[in-house]
């Protein structure tokens, strides 16, 4: 897995590749804490070069929409999920936590 | 059958992963129902590292593959400590973020995505899906 976090004006974008599972989750975590750490909370993880994800990597979503939706100042928003991954965000009840979206532009454009 | 042994380590879940994906190409799967018997191995796999073997160390699983044409049975051995899967508490989809458990996903998912989950306490998990 591996993560790449870019500053925007209005929202971080942080790209997610490769496979989530219970080995790499962790630090998947690390990097979304670091970023909220620094004080952004309205995120977009885009998702288009995702190739798997457990729900080790869903309850790292989890977490994170936690803590960015905390006091009404941010969210976590998704961008580009693939098929197989959004089915099974849907088989966890995911896609009424995360709004989500076709591509990385709208996400932005959603802050 | 084909029978795979790994040490139970999270970093052996890609190649389990290999290795049931593969076998459920052969069972003539389309990569939707691939995908999902990956999952539910995984997300059995993982429940066995993080909890059967939780402080005990050299753990192994043995992950084995049934195949016939349409239908997969993966049945996955551990030694590990036994685990009462009735205890695990099925998560409130419909639960508020705020209120919503971090746990019990992996074992949804697993009854989701197969068509049977079957836990035995000598040690044994076995999931099939047609």
């Amino acid at each position: 897995m591996e993560t790449v976090v870019k500053e925007f004006k209005h929202c971080n974008v942080i790209e997610v590749k490769g496979r989530v599972d219970s080995a790499t989750a962790p630090q998947l975590s690390q990097t979304l804490d670091k970023v909220c750490e620094q004080g952004h909370f309205k995120l977009v993880l885009d998702m288009e070069g995702l190739e798997y994800m457990s729900s080790a990597g869903f309850r790292a979503l989890l977490a994170t929409q936690r803590t960015c939706k905390r006091y009404n100042r941010g969210e976590v928003v998704l961008a580009a999920v693939p098929t197989r991954i959004r089915e099974a965000l849907e088989l966890a009840g995911f896609n009424e936590l995360f709004k989500s979206f076709d591509d990385v532009l709208s996400a932005v454009g959603s802050f | 059958m084909k029978k795979a042994k790994y040490s139970a380590d999270f970093n052996n879940l890609d190649s389990i992963r290999d290795f049931v994906g593969e076998a459920a190409e052969q069972a003539g799967f389309s990569p939707k129902e691939v995908y999902a018997v990956q999952l539910a191995v995984d997300e059995a796999c993982s429940n066995i590292i993080e909890h059967a073997y939780e402080g005990i160390p050299n753990g192994e699983l043995e992950v084995s593959c049934k195949v016939k044409t349409g239908e997969i049975t993966v049945m996955i051995h551990d030694h590990g400590k036994e685990f009462d899967m009735s205890s695990v508490r099925r998560p409130n989809l419909s639960r508020e973020l705020s209120e919503r458990e971090i746990g019990g996903l992996g074992v949804y998912l697993m009854h989701k995505l197969m068509d049977e989950v079957h836990f035995e306490s000598s040690s044994k998990t076995a999931i099939r899906s047609r």
